[in-house]
């Protein structure tokens, strides 16, 4: 298997492509062949993926724990460019995230996106190119456009098959922006690097520490890169692009935003901030620990004066991508007592719990968004102030919701809690004033999945008067009741529940994908 | 045998499992279900408990059982089962307690009765628009309108239509108990913890739909809310605490991130604790227990976190029993037993802190209990009450003692919680003949208001018994119940404390005081329930027509009264004169003596004492004494539903009305909380999401349009001259809005051309930016 191997990263970047190009040799009449055969062709980046996975520990590690199924070829050798992918501990489980979010979504648009099929499909694939591309790009260059590439299909998914009422036109031109703006200023960071190191290599900037000593024009480069990514992320205070970016999105592109897209912001931090700007990061490792800390609470709080159950998940997303930043915050702050006991220990946990709460919350999250989008088919509206009652109408949804909304409150026992657990953990050997603010996030939290989502849509008294017309979704007939979940809504949802209650009660796998790379990365301050 | 431990909480998760996933669908099968999974855990648990109880030192070889690792760095958590003395006599409580109360629910939630079937959404509709008015049905119409609903009670004579719902939850709530008393580290602890909170939460709002004609009353999916919450306030700041413990504890073992908890206790991290300073606290000791003390406040709902529990009887009550009365409150005491050496490593001002709030609760809640009028309120205060009588014994180093009453409050609590519930059961019975046959029931009619029973006794002698007998329990009725050599226990160490100077003699004075007071106190409000309800001629209709419950539920009853009666002789002073050496000399206090021993806890060695027992029986004596002199007396206390309390009467005589009207009232703890809590957290999310709308959102609106104002403005310009970002923004903006229009042109291809041309267009500006980089670097 030496040469799948070799290739395997290879190929689950361009399947996707492939996949797309396929769409586009479809006639747009043939939605039915469309949407099978894009499904199809993405099963196998995903049963790559689950290779990948169970064969990483179990394959010869010739790297001492850092990246496996290296490739290096030339590709622009004018700009000394490289075509290098590889991929590590963190990239393995993201690329396994990727590739089941963006399965699962084209499975759930193939029953609910009833225009522009073809569109759709071929958009959805090249996006999934794009998000697979950054998790395994070693090259500044190539990291650069697979970035760019998973921009430009997210903003017409956004502006063709958002609702009208929801603004989806400026909520794309917002989302196409705001990361516009933050590529550049990345793209300024890379030019910078590349000058004073010579490579585009990633791994080989990051050896080489450009600017190490200079702190001054260190911490701009280093801002240059966080801008991208805090964008991204996003981090207060430039997040607020994702809630209209997430209202109007439609469902699936919903899940792959909050599931993969966020959590290109995180990863280029941890990929490459971290390991290449340790003495930047050090110095201002506060401002993004408050930042992280600030997003927590002021998410949370916000969430609970939402009425727009679409809106609240999505500033849910804000809070809850603070703990990924306030744990990639720590991290950096524990750069300078590295040497005292116990604390590349818990620079570590910090890092592992950053890194879970971005897997965590693309399953959660990801999940959530499809929830949403399984009762906004039924009623054809997401606020919250119509439902009621509905745990009795429709146990089948509740049930499933109460799992994911309590992993998203970070229940133990479900898959949420073992981020916030590790990241607290860290946090609290480290920054401990700033993780103690952000303990009240956690409250917070309670009080707006219970308050805002569990008791407004599941209890109390269901009132017919309300919404009188609801879709069946087993038969695409109205009715006056609502009606439980359908099986493609079933075979949608049950992976990611199994996924959150799994992964809670025996989270040690992951873990120790993480752990393996976040120890390579401290190792290497 | 010991491998099987792994099975207790397992069996319930099983049962959990395949009644959500398979057997739901018959009410029967999920109850059985249920009552099968904990059976096998109290077998097993029996199983394993008697030989440790009957080894000489059990303690000095306690079982482990690992569970599962997961990486930290270079190390990792470890976690697993352990099972020593303090676990063992959990094992011997929880299960049983468990099992008495499932096959109770079987009868309270009417397994086997008839469905009573709705008509429909019609029905609904109609329901929902009469829902204010009193209609022709008399009182307690809504009720009896949505019976039969999902969320409603289903009234007497018909099966809860999500009974296999309720028995999930319990089994998932036994789950979560069983793996708390067997978790060998805080944080495996910390996940039952939280997951029986979750049960908690959602067996208060097992009612969903639940409304009363008061709609100043709470509904149980408000109370739910209310329990979830407040509890999480003291989870989040004990998690806190964890998370400190765990930081510190790496530091002082040199790395070891994950400690069970006998590593924990080794004198090298406890020492080093206390040598960390903190400002402030003074050590991380100290700080590190009074925030893992604030999680037991949350979840024993001590005061100031107490406002939960009373709220939270708008369960069904075998949940209240089970939930609120044996089992997840006195976790919150367990915790502190477990984590005792950490607290007693906090020293003085930890423990003062515990001991302080424990005995102030236990007087603070006793006197609200005096003025409550709801059977199931009365017991919810005398909950709290009691748990603080448990914390004030941690207080002042008395660890046994605590551990004990902990135990026998678990048996006699529930075995009170599961009378009221068959009293109320009858009193619905009741209602409902009397309704049969028209009879009018009186308009504020409440079936778990004491002032409309009375009488109770001939209509439902066993529940009377059972009761009576959980009563005195509570009480602390002399000699003859558990509850009085436990409560006994813990004013002989205060009283140790107070005349040897053995600890903190000042809080031990504090903590004599109010416990005494409580204790009184407690006799008092328990003679005051039992002849309310059970004493005296029936004051309304519903009382007269009120009828024995079945055996499902009557048995239970009886089997836990045995216990109430006789457990408490394990633990009496082996120097009590007669009865110590008769009943083996304290072996309860061998068993978990030893374990208190290895943990290097001083125990204060108890010589007998006759002032305490003096004191335990003229507070208990007195107290029901008081009792029976003002309610009890013929010609006294209640004739009719709508007379005032005679205390009540004497205290506005006294001009002590607003005193009384405070104790009803709570205190306005309630009141209070929504002003300075509630109310601010609601205005900070909203002033939060209207600065998030008109502030940021302006802001990155403006420069949006500034980019695109500057776009056109230099739109003639050679963009070579412009800086680069805000070229970029610019252009970058007018280029999106000209995509945009291709939008509506819908082709495909077009797309995969834009993609294509963006990507071209940034290696372009890309090589813009080289020129320019080169020029600043």
């Amino acid at each position: 298997m030496a040469s799948l191997n070799e290739w395997i990263l290879s190929l689950l970047v361009f399947i996707p492509l492939f996949a797309a190009i396929v769409v586009l040799f479809i006639p747009r009449e043939n939605e039915r062949l469309i949407k099978l055969s894009s499904i199809a062709v993405s099963l196998v980046p995903l049963a790559l993926s689950i290779y990948l996975m169970a064969n990483y520990f179990t394959a010869h590690l010739p790297n001492g724990g850092g990246m496996q199924y290296e490739v290096k070829l030339a590709w622009i050798p004018q700009l000394d460019s490289y075509y290098h992918l590889g991929a590590d501990g963190l990239s393995v489980p993201l690329l396994f995230l990727t590739a089941l979010l963006s399965t699962l979504g084209l499975y759930y648009s193939s029953f609910t996106i009833k225009k522009r099929v073809k569109e759709f499909f071929f958009l959805f694939l090249l996006l999934e190119m794009g998000m697979m591309g950054v998790f395994v790009a070693l090259d500044y260059i190539l990291f650069y456009v697979f970035w760019e590439i998973g921009l430009v299909p997210m903003y017409f998914l956004i502006g063709i098959w958002g609702q009208p009422k929801d603004r989806p036109r400026y909520a794309a031109i917002k989302f196409f922006i705001y990361t516009l703006i933050g590529s550049v200023a990345m793209l300024l960071a890379i030019l910078a690097v590349y000058f004073q190191v010579g490579t585009f290599d990633i791994l080989e900037a990051a050896r080489l520490q450009p600017f190490a000593g200079q702190i001054g024009i260190a911490s701009l480069v280093f801002w240059g890169f966080m801008l991208a990514f805090m964008i991204k992320v996003p981090s207060f205070p430039f997040h607020t692009w994702l809630p209209d970016a997430h209202t109007a999105a439609p469902t699936a592109g919903s899940v792959i935003l909050a599931g993969v897209l966020l959590k290109l912001g995180a990863y280029g931090i941890i990929r490459i901030v971290l390991p290449t700007f340790p003495e930047a990061f050090s110095q201002w490792s506060m401002v993004i620990v408050a930042l992280g800390v600030i997003g927590i609470v002021y998410g949370a709080f916000i969430c609970i004066s939402q009425s727009d159950l679409k809106r609240l998940i999505a500033y849910s997303s804000v809070s809850h991508m603070g703990y990924v930043m306030l744990g990639v915050g720590a991290a950096g702050a524990g750069i300078a007592k590295i040497a005292e006991p116990g604390m590349a220990d818990s620079m570590a946990m910090a890092i592992n719990g950053a890194v879970l709460q971005m897997f965590n919350h693309g399953i959660i999250t990801g999940g959530l968004f499809f929830l949403v989008g399984v009762i906004y088919e039924r009623a054809h509206t997401r606020d919250l102030s119509m439902f009621g009652g509905l745990s009795a109408k429709i146990p089948g949804y509740y049930a499933i919701m109460m799992v994911v909304a309590f992993a998203s409150l970070g229940l133990p026992g479900l898959a949420g809690f073992w981020a916030e657990f590790f990241t607290f953990r860290g946090a609290f050997d480290i920054v401990a004033v700033w993780a103690a603010i952000g303990v009240i996030g956690i409250v917070a939290t309670a009080g707006y999945i219970l308050y805002r989502i569990i008791q407004s849509v599941f209890l109390g008294e269901y009132d017919p008067h309300k919404i009188e017309h609801w879709t069946d979704m087993r038969t695409g007939q109205e009715g006056h009741e609502p009606t439980d979940l359908a099986g493609f809504e079933k075979l949608t949802l049950w992976p990611l529940v199994i996924l959150i209650f799994v992964l809670g009660i025996y989270p040690t796998p992951l873990v120790h994908f993480f752990n393996q790379a976040a120890q390579t990365i401290i190792n290497a301050l | 045998m010991t491998n099987l431990i792994y099975l207790i909480p397992v069996f319930p998760f099983l049962a959990f499992l395949a009644i959500v996933l398979f057997a739901n669908k018959s009410k029967q099968l999920s109850g059985l279900l249920a009552i099968a999974g904990i059976a096998a855990s109290w077998v097993i648990s029996w199983l394993n408990f008697f030989p440790a109880w009957r080894s000489e030192h059990f303690y000095e070889h306690p079982i482990h059982l690992p569970l599962l690792a997961i990486p930290t760095g270079e190390t990792a958590l470890h976690f697993g089962f352990v099972v020593d003395p303090l676990t063992a006599i959990m094992m011997f409580m929880v299960p049983f307690v468990c099992l008495m109360i499932f096959i109770y629910a079987w009868g309270y939630m009417g397994v086997g009765k008839p469905e009573l079937l709705k008509s429909g959404h019609g029905h609904d509709a109609h329901a929902s628009h009469d829902a204010h008015g009193h209609d022709d049905h008399g009182h307690g119409n809504l009720a009896a309108q949505h019976a039969g609903e999902r969320g409603w009670p289903a009234g007497p004579e018909n099966v809860d239509p999500l009974a296999s719902r309720f028995f999930a939850y319990v089994s998932l709530f036994a789950t979560g108990m069983l793996g708390l008393i067997l978790a060998d580290n805080l944080i495996l602890l910390f996940v039952f913890w939280e997951i029986m909170g979750l049960c908690s939460y959602l067996l208060i709002s097992f009612w969903f739909a639940r409304r009363y004609d008061d709609p100043r009353r709470i509904r149980p999916m408000q109370a739910g809310l209310k329990a979830f919450l407040t509890t999480r306030v003291g989870d989040a700041v004990m998690f806190s605490g964890m998370m400190l413990l765990y930081a510190a504890a790496a530091k002082l073992t040199g790395g070891e991130a994950g400690l069970t908890f006998s590593a924990l206790f080794k004198p090298e991290v406890l020492e080093g604790l206390q040598h960390m300073a903190v400002p402030l606290f003074g050590n991380m000791a100290t700080l590190i227990a009074v925030l893992i003390f604030f999680g037991a406040i949350g979840k024993s709902a001590q005061f100031p976190l107490h406002v939960w529990l009373p709220d939270a009887m708008e369960g069904p009550t075998p949940v209240s029993a089970l939930i609120h009365a044996a089992t997840m409150v006195s976790a919150g005491v367990y915790l502190i037993i477990r984590m005792f050496p950490v607290m007693q490593a906090g020293a003085t001002p930890a423990l003062t802190f515990i001991g302080f709030i424990g005995a102030f609760t236990a007087l603070f809640a006793g006197i609200i209990a005096v003025a409550q009028t709801d059977i199931k309120r009365v017991l919810a205060y005398s909950t709290i009450s009691q748990l603080g009588f448990m914390f004030a014994a941690l207080g002042i180093g008395a660890y046994v003692a605590a551990a004990f009453h902990l135990i026998t409050h678990a048996f006699f609590k529930a075995l009170l919680f599961l009378s009221s519930g068959s009293v109320i059961h009858g009193m619905e019975h009741g209602e409902h003949h009397a309704h049969a046959h028209g009879e009018h029931e009186v308009a504020s009619f409440d079936a778990n208001d004491m002032r409309f029973m009375g009488g109770l006794r001939k209509k439902m002698p066993g529940t009377f018994i059972a009761f009576l007998i959980g009563g005195l329990a509570l009480a602390g009725f002399p000699f003859i119940t558990a509850g009085f050599w436990s409560k006994d226990e813990i004013l002989a160490e205060a009283w140790y404390s107070i005349t040897h100077g053995h600890g903190n003699g000042s809080l031990a004075l504090f903590v004599f005081i109010m416990l005494v007071a409580a204790a009184f106190l407690t006799a008092f409000y328990t003679w005051r329930q039992i002849t309310m309800t059970f004493l005296g001629k029936p004051r309304t209709v519903s009382a007269a027509h009120a009828s024995e419950s079945t055996m499902p539920m009557v048995v239970p009853l009886l089997i836990l009264a045995v216990f109430a009666l006789l457990l408490g002789f394990v633990g009496v002073n082996a120097e009590f004169p007669v009865l110590g050496p008769l009943l083996g000399g304290n072996p309860f206090h061998h068993f978990i003596g030893g374990l208190a021993e290895t943990l290097e806890i001083e125990l204060a060695h108890l010589p007998f004492s006759w002032t305490p027992v003096l004191f335990s029986l003229v507070v208990a004596l007195g107290g029901l004494g008081l009792g029976w002199l003002i309610y009890g007396r013929a010609g006294k206390g209640w004739q009719t539903h709508d007379q005032l309390d005679p205390v009540e009467a004497g205290m506005r005589k006294m001009g002590l009305g607003g005193l009384y009207n405070a104790m009803r009232g709570k205190f306005y703890f309630d009141e209070l909380y929504n002003k300075i809590i509630i109310a601010p957290a609601m205005a900070l999310s909203r002033a939060s999401a209207w600065f998030d709308r008109t502030i940021i959102n302006r802001i990155v609106d403006t420069v949006g349009r500034f980019g695109n104002w500057l776009a056109y403005a230099f739109a003639g310009f050679d963009s070579r001259f412009i800086d680069g970002i805000v070229n970029g923004l610019g252009s970058l903006a007018n280029r999106a809005g000209s995509m945009l229009r291709l939008v509506q042109t819908g082709q495909g291809q077009t797309y995969l051309l834009v993609a294509l041309l963006t990507v071209l267009m940034l290696l372009a500006l890309f090589a813009v930016q080289i020129a320019g980089i080169g020029v600043v670097g």
